[in-house]
């Protein structure tokens, strides 16, 4: 057949519920599983490959055009990417940008990844929407669908899954050496835009692996400690938040996404899932204390429940218009103050970059 | 924040008539702030001279005033009114200099009149060069280089400084004309000079040329918290170079990373804080350089702008809706999403498709015009369309131009081009480019060298390259297809399959199978390829989106939910052209509200984003797709609508009403036969001939030949035109044999297969409008208009007066009986258009059009009838006796004028005479308790603003020149300088009149350009004598446009305007409201 004419090799995503999509295959072929989650992101794909926050999840982007600018060599956000399949609409085949090194599909290939293009994004996003995140697979075989739709029930869930140990550093190590304030990175699959951010204002940053004790972060003497994202379900990682509730008081601490969440267990509050959470860059999140609106980059399943961290001696300090979930706490005693969204960015908008400087202004108030 | 109670009454601006740069989008976003004020309770004041908006609509302010949007009248308007506050943000560049001018003049200040959203020095950095500049690099953005200069030796030293390729733009021409790219020394030395010669104050400013850029634009809304979202982010498949009005356009963006694009969304922040805009909406553009990144500031637009009203449908988020709301106080996250309900405004949508826009221009009708296109905007209209893919939309969007592609074809004459032409046409920007990109990839171009001759981001050329190489197989896989294929076909099913999802129309893909369209369809569906719609919900489907608003797409999933409840289809009119603009739309929006009212569920097709009807609160479904027959039959199929209404749209809709009929949708209103029949010569004649009326005598031709011999027989002169066609497309006068053969060619090539008309010419007779609502039965004539030109001027170009003013009583009640004899013949249901032609008592039909016309909206605004709402419960099955439709022409105690408006300031160099074929893009309209008054008012909101004092040129032809003796005496007994060539002086003179007597333009210098040029004459009257020997003529009205002195080229225009400067002097301006005008008319 014609080259252009012949199709690119047929796969499907089928969700554990038995419904299939259609499309196809590229990146690396085989069999790719995971929890499916939708990002509203228009651009940022290779942010989004590469952020370990998605550990363990198949992203479907809403965006149907992936591919267009290809990949450079700047735009990650961790060495690889993390993803465990990709589900678009279209694929550039010919990325155009002055920084682009290769295509997506390239990409994919050389790290394993499959993805799955010419699907009905859409129709996939409404289904996640009205039925919440399901776990699916992207295969390129369904003579079998009944012991396919098995396979993929078969498949862990991310509630109580540990996904914090598959994306932390081996050993500890330094992000940027020289600078003026010590900063200490409990590294949950720390996003390399926080680290960037912290870097550029001047700190001396250091990233210790998740499974850290507190004594251990503590012998450093940072002048503050930051509580990284990461993916998954946070009680999945209990050493995490028992460290984090050891920290508690010591230094100043400013923890973000799955590190916010530690801190809502650490202080002896609940976490739970929404039904398919946040993941884009437009949600709306209100500063309590301002009543300024920032537009916020997101990316979460799991979410602090407020009723249970009402009365913990902290202060909620941001709330998501949409939904009006727990964006943000803060307490001076304990001296943390912590929010749902991504002030990085890496994708999405640089609303809430003040963020980094709150925390380097808490640091300093606190060396007074 | 709550909304302001300090303030109770606001005064909103429109933006006058529709203009290239500035059409019906200014309707939309001044209907939705109307909408959205009194929602709040705030008392509206309104004031816009195009009665065919919506936001005229009596009900729509608490007071209306279509009057001239110009200082002095608004002022008067503001010291009646008293309002607390003004609105400048609405009504385009008109709105924005008008309320800067009032605040200039003190007014505001007078009566304390506050400007919401963005006052006077912040609209002034914005829109000031010099201010903006320093503004941009106090915040540290990059913007080109640039300086001014007075005479060529500072313009050389500017230029040396920056360096080439150079922008040089000439300040206050209007339109911009007279600048241009320069890339070497000689052409700036002489376009620095022509820019020079051209500008009224002798100013160019010289810029650094970024041609070749990549060009973006971000919609930016602010409210009064600091809160600042982007809307959306538009990339520009033209280049830097091409003004974005003239670009395809795509949203969102393609080929920015996300770095690249914050970065972008940063500076847009930055700016918009800068500038200080309180709140609402800004549009802000920029360049980036794609080599490196670069990014340069190009310019803000402070207000609500055609960009936004792309953007508001591109997303589902109602910019001007939302900016008005801010205005009075709210904050976004105080606004709901309208579309999700359960979301706020504050927040940036999230679009799941691509949007491309492309726009429509008319050079066919300006023959003279440059047709390169610029960094000043020509098109006359634009279309959108929505795909979940590039190729998908652009394909879809090329076939909604309707320019008679289907999609992606082939350029014209294709076979034709040779390589260097081709390379030429690649490099030249203009309005057929993209289908010279196509025939390049098809002879196998690279895809950098179209890059390196039009600078078009390869991103776009590897998609169209995806079409053309899809476009080359599938010839191979469908020729000769067997249509008895069935969907176990797997390989063909997926074939097709694609080239749906690729864009391909049936027609596009009949064609390589040599079928027929409806074949093709019939069997596309029986494969199972079926066209699924999404919905347009701001959100990408993360909530749930309650506005149904969609387009088609080849998914897995179709979206649309059909209601038991009856429903009634409203096909639109697609992208404005001249001949079908807004007032096609405004009867499309009427019969969606009238139907509404009766209970019916409303669906609405269209594909002009620039419209009130493409608003998704205006039915109770939008369809944001092209008007053919596959995409409306797509629909068809899903909703099976009761009853479509294809009389509203103009000739967009009829064109496909036959097909549509053939296809067993019910269309409602007059037949399709009845339709069919008045455009059908020989029936039509005969018709008339039963029913004893008078037509110019008038035959058809197939040939050149025949055309000769049959005009002998009429007598020349004789009219030609094509038949099928809207606004006098190609219709010309023909004085002797001579000429006819080069316009037959032309009426043929316009309207291939159908004949040709010949009509009798009738000299000097007087054209009447007619529009009259009939529901088979009984006849309800509602608007007679007496056009000022004499026929000959096409209806569309020509003033005219509601009631006429000169008509005798007899005349007025024959037109009157002969309207409600051709209605019932034609068994007219809903609206009818007639054009008659008076010489003497006698009247002749010159048309007739069994459909809402283009002066529906003057006639109901000018008797406070609402004809199409009415027209549309007729066709709905209401009776005229019901109804109780009062006499629409009764008891009107005040006159009312339309006016055209023309685009030539535009196009310099073409002529601006007026005639058979239309070329204006909108019109104005004034009221008066007498009709000289009307009609200077009507010429002030048509910018020709008409002196009170100083000089007036007059040179006609001869056989004006006896008639123009007696104005000509008018003019100096009003105070008037006559100045004249020497046959028209010789002739005032003998006549006692004291005139200056200059040279024309052929008799050496200085002569009557020199005047023009140099802004010593205040008005000219200058009526073409036939054929113009050296065409002075021509030269000296286009540089009079130019420099926006108001120059008549009609005896009867003439007349008019003596009437209206004598009115003025005696009375000046004064301002009514159209609610009082009519409750005088009742009362
Ligand atoms: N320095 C420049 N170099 C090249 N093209 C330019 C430059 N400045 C403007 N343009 C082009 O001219 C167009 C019109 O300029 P703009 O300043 O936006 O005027 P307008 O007010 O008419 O929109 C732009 O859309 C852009 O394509
Ligand atoms: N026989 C005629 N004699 C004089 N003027 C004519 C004649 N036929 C047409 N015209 C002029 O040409 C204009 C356009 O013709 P019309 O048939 O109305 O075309 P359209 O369908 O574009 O409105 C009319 O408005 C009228 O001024
Ligand atoms: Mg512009
Ligand atoms: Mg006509």
């Amino acid at each position: 057949m014609d080259p252009s004419l012949r199709r690119g090799l047929k796969a499907f995503v089928v969700f554990e519920d038995g419904k299939v999509f259609e499309g196809e295959a590229f990146g690396a072929v085989k069999e790719t599983f995971g929890e499916v989650v939708f990002n509203t992101s228009i651009q940022g794909y290779q942010e989004i490959i590469t952020d370990p926050s998605y550990k363990g999840q198949i992203v479907a982007m809403t965006y149907p055009l992936i591919g267009n600018y290809g990949i450079n060599d700047e735009d990650v956000e961790s060495a690889k990417p993390q993803v465990e399949g990709l589900i678009i609409r279209e694929l550039c085949k010919s990325p155009s940008n002055f920084r682009s090194r290769m295509s997506l599909d390239e990409y994919f290939k050389k790290h394993g990844i499959m993805g799955i293009t010419e699907v009905d994004t859409r129709a996939v996003t409404r289904h996640t929407r009205e039925q919440g995140a399901m776990k699916a697979v992207i295969t390129t075989n369904i003579s079998d669908v009944k012991s396919i739709i098995k396979k993929v029930n078969d498949h862990p869930s991310t509630v109580g899954l540990d996904l914090v140990k598959e994306v932390t550093c081996e050993a500890e190590y330094d992000w940027s050496e020289k600078g003026g304030l010590k900063v200490a990175v409990l590294d949950c699959g720390v996003k390399y835009s926080i680290l960037r951010h912290l870097e550029k204002r001047g700190c001396q940053v250091k990233c210790f692996p998740a499974k850290t004790l507190a004594e251990d972060i503590l012998k450093f003497n940072p002048d503050g400690i930051m509580l990284s994202n990461g993916p998954g379900d946070p009680e999945g990682a209990p050493y995490v938040f028992s460290a984090a509730k050891e920290l508690l008081g010591k230094k100043p601490i400013f923890a973000i996404c799955l590190g916010h969440q530690m801190l809502g267990l650490a202080l002896g509050g609940n976490t739970y899932k929404l039904k398919f959470g946040h993941h884009g860059g437009n949600h709306p999140v209100k500063d309590l204390a301002t009543g300024r609106v920032a537009i916020t980059a997101q990316n979460h399943c799991f979410c602090v429940d407020y009723d249970s961290v009402k009365d913990k001696g902290i202060e909620v300090t941001h709330i998501n218009l949409n939904d009006n979930t727990v964006e943000g706490m803060e307490s001076e005693k304990l001296k943390f103050f912590s929010i749902q969204f991504h002030p990085e960015a890496g994708p999405g908008p640089n609303d809430a970059t003040y963020m980094f400087d709150k925390f380097m202004e808490n640091i300093k108030k606190n060396k007074k | 924040m709550p909304k302001r109670e300090d303030i109770h009454s606001i005064l909103i601006i429109g933006a006058g008539p529709i203009i290239i740069s500035q059409a019906c989008e200014f309707d939309y976003s001044g209907s939705q702030a109307c909408k959205a004020l009194r929602e709040e309770g705030y008392k509206v004041i309104l004031v816009n001279s195009n009665p065919a908006t919506i936001m005229t609509d009596p009900e729509m302010a608490d007071r209306t005033y279509i009057e001239p949007v110009t200082p002095e009248v608004v002022a008067k308007i503001i010291e009646k009114e008293r309002p607390d506050a003004l609105l400048p943000t609405l009504g385009g560049q008109t709105g924005l200099n008008t309320a800067m001018k009032l605040q200039e003049m003190g007014v505001l200040k007078k009566y304390n009149v506050k400007m919401l959203a963005a006052d006077y020095d912040v609209i002034k950095k914005a829109e000031d060069r010099d201010d903006f500049k320093k503004a941009m690099i106090k915040i540290g953005l990059d913007l080109p280089e640039s300086g001014l200069a007075y005479n060529m030796k500072e313009a050389i030293e500017v230029a040396e400084r920056i360096g080439l390729p150079l922008i040089i733009r000439p300040s206050f021409t209007l339109g911009g004309t007279g600048g241009g790219i320069v890339e070497n020394m000689d052409e700036f030395k002489e376009i620095a000079a022509r820019g020079l010669h051209s500008s009224m104050i002798t100013e160019i400013l010289i810029e650094e040329s970024i041609v070749g850029w990549k060009e973006y634009e971000l919609e930016v809304m602010r409210d009064n918290k600091d809160n600042v979202v982007i809307v959306c982010s538009i990339e520009n498949l033209d280049p830097m170079g091409i003004h974005t009005g003239d670009s395809i356009t795509v949203a969102p963006q393609q080929t920015l990373t996300d770095v690249e694009y914050q970065k972008m969304r940063d500076a847009s922040l930055a700016i918009i804080r800068e500038i200080g805009v309180e709140t609402g909406g800004s549009n802000i553009q920029f360049a980036v350089n794609p080599k490196n990144g670069r990014m340069i500031v190009i310019e803000m637009n402070p207000r609500v702008s055609r960009s936004s009203a792309l953007a508001s449908k591109a997303t589902g988020f109602p910019i001007a809706k939302f900016a008005a709301k801010l205005a009075v106080g709210y904050t976004l996250d105080e606004i709901p999403n309208d579309i999700t309900k359960e979301t706020p405004a504050c927040f940036e949508p999230a679009i799941d498709y691509c949007v491309v826009k492309i726009p429509r221009f008319t050079f066919e009708k300006f023959k003279a015009a440059d047709s390169t296109l610029g960094i000043s905007m020509k098109s006359v209209g634009e279309t959108m369309a929505i795909g979940r893919t590039f190729k998908e939309a652009l394909q879809k969007g090329l076939r909604g131009l309707e320019t008679g592609k289907a999609g992606l074809d082939d350029p014209k004459k294709a076979d034709q081009i040779d390589g260097k032409e081709l390379d030429a046409l690649l490099k030249r920007p203009n309005a057929e480019r993209i289908f010279y990109v196509k025939e390049a990839l098809r002879r196998g171009y690279e895809i950098s060298k179209i890059f390196d001759l039009s600078f078009i981001d390869p991103w776009f050329l590897n998609n169209i390259k995806e079409i053309v190489d899809y476009e080359n197989e599938l010839a191979k896989k469908l020729k000769g297809l067997s249509l008895k294929k069935s969907r176990d076909d797997e390989e063909m099913v997926a074939i097709i399959r694609k080239a749906k999802r690729f864009g391909f129309s049936d027609i596009q893909l009949a064609r390589l199978a040599g079928c027929t369209e409806v074949e093709f369809r019939d069997f596309r569906k029986k494969l199972g390829i079926i066209a699924t719609f999404k919905l347009v919900d701001t959100c990408a489907a993360e909530f749930e989106a309650y506005t149904p608003y969609y387009y088609s797409t080849y998914g897995q999933e179709c979206e649309v939910k059909r209601s038991d409840k009856k429903k009634i289809m409203i096909l639109g009119g697609g992208p404005n052209r001249i001949g079908q603009g807004i007032e096609f739309d405004y009867c499309c929006c009427h019969a969606s509200f009238a139907l509404k009212d009766m209970g019916f569920e409303t669906i609405m097709v269209n594909s002009n984003p620039e419209t009130v009807s493409t608003d998704y609160d205006t039915s109770d479904k939008l369809y944001f797709e092209p008007l053919t027959f596959e995409d409306v039959m797509n629909i068809v199929d899903k909703e099976r609508p009761d009853g479509v209404i294809v009389q509203f749209g103009g000739q967009t809709p009829l064109n496909l009403a036959q097909k549509l009929e053939d296809a067993g949708v019910p269309i409602i209103g007059t037949s399709v036969k009845s339709i069919a029949l008045a455009e059908d010569r020989e029936q039509f004649k005969e018709l008339l001939h039963k029913l004893e009326l008078k037509q110019p005598s008038n035959d058809t031709a197939n040939s050149i030949a025949e055309a000769e011999k049959k005009a002998a027989s009429i007598g020349y002169p004789v009219v030609v035109r094509p038949s099928f066609v809207l606004g006098g497309r190609a219709m010309r006068i023909v004085y002797d044999e001579s000429s006819l053969e080069e316009f037959m060619k032309e009426a043929i090539e316009v309207s291939p297969g159908h004949p040709i008309l010949l009509d009798k010419f009738l000299q000097n007779a007087i054209e009447v409008d007619v529009d009259a609502l009939s529901d088979g039965e009984d006849v309800v004539v509602a608007g007679i208009m007496e056009h000022i030109e004499e026929a000959g001027i096409h209806s569309g170009d020509s003033a005219c007066t509601l009631p006429p003013h000169t008509m005798p009583e007899n005349v007025i009640n024959d037109i009157h009986e002969q309207t409600i004899k051709l209605a019932r013949a034609l068994k007219v249901v809903g609206l009818m258009n007639i054009q008659f032609a008076v010489k003497g008592s006698e009247v002749y039909i010159l048309e007739v059009n069994p459909r809402a016309s283009r002066t529906v909206p003057f006639v109901s605004k000018a008797t406070g009838v609402p004809l199409a709402k009415i027209a549309s419960r007729i066709m709905a099955g209401e009776k005229l006796k019901d109804l109780k439709v009062p006499n629409p022409m009764a008891s009107l105690n005040y006159i009312s004028v339309k006016e055209s408006v023309l685009p030539f300031s535009r196009f310099s160099g073409v002529d601006i005479l007026l005639g058979p074929e239309m070329m204006s893009t909108g019109e104005v309209m004034g009221i008066s308790e007498n009709f000289g008054n009307a009609f200077a008012k009507a010429q002030a909101g048509a910018n020709q603003i008409l002196p009170l004092e100083g000089k007036v040129f007059i040179s006609v032809q001869d056989s004006d020149k006896r008639n123009i003796v007696f104005l000509a005496k008018k003019l100096s007994d009003l105070g008037f300088k006559l100045i004249a060539t020497s046959g028209t002086g010789k002739i005032l003179k003998n006549n006692n009149l004291e005139v200056e007597i200059i040279r024309k333009m052929h008799e050496g210098e200085p002569n009557v350009m020199d005047l023009v040029k140099k802004g010593e004459v205040d008005l000219i009257i200058n009526t073409p004598s036939g054929k113009e020997p050296h065409n002075d003529g021509a030269k000296i009205r286009s540089a009079a446009v130019m420099r926006g002195i108001p120059c008549i080229t009609t005896l009867a225009g003439a007349q008019a305007s003596v009437n209206g400067i004598e009115s003025l002097k005696k009375m000046g301006i004064s301002v009514k409201s159209i609610q009082e005008y009519y409750s005088g008319k009742n009362g």
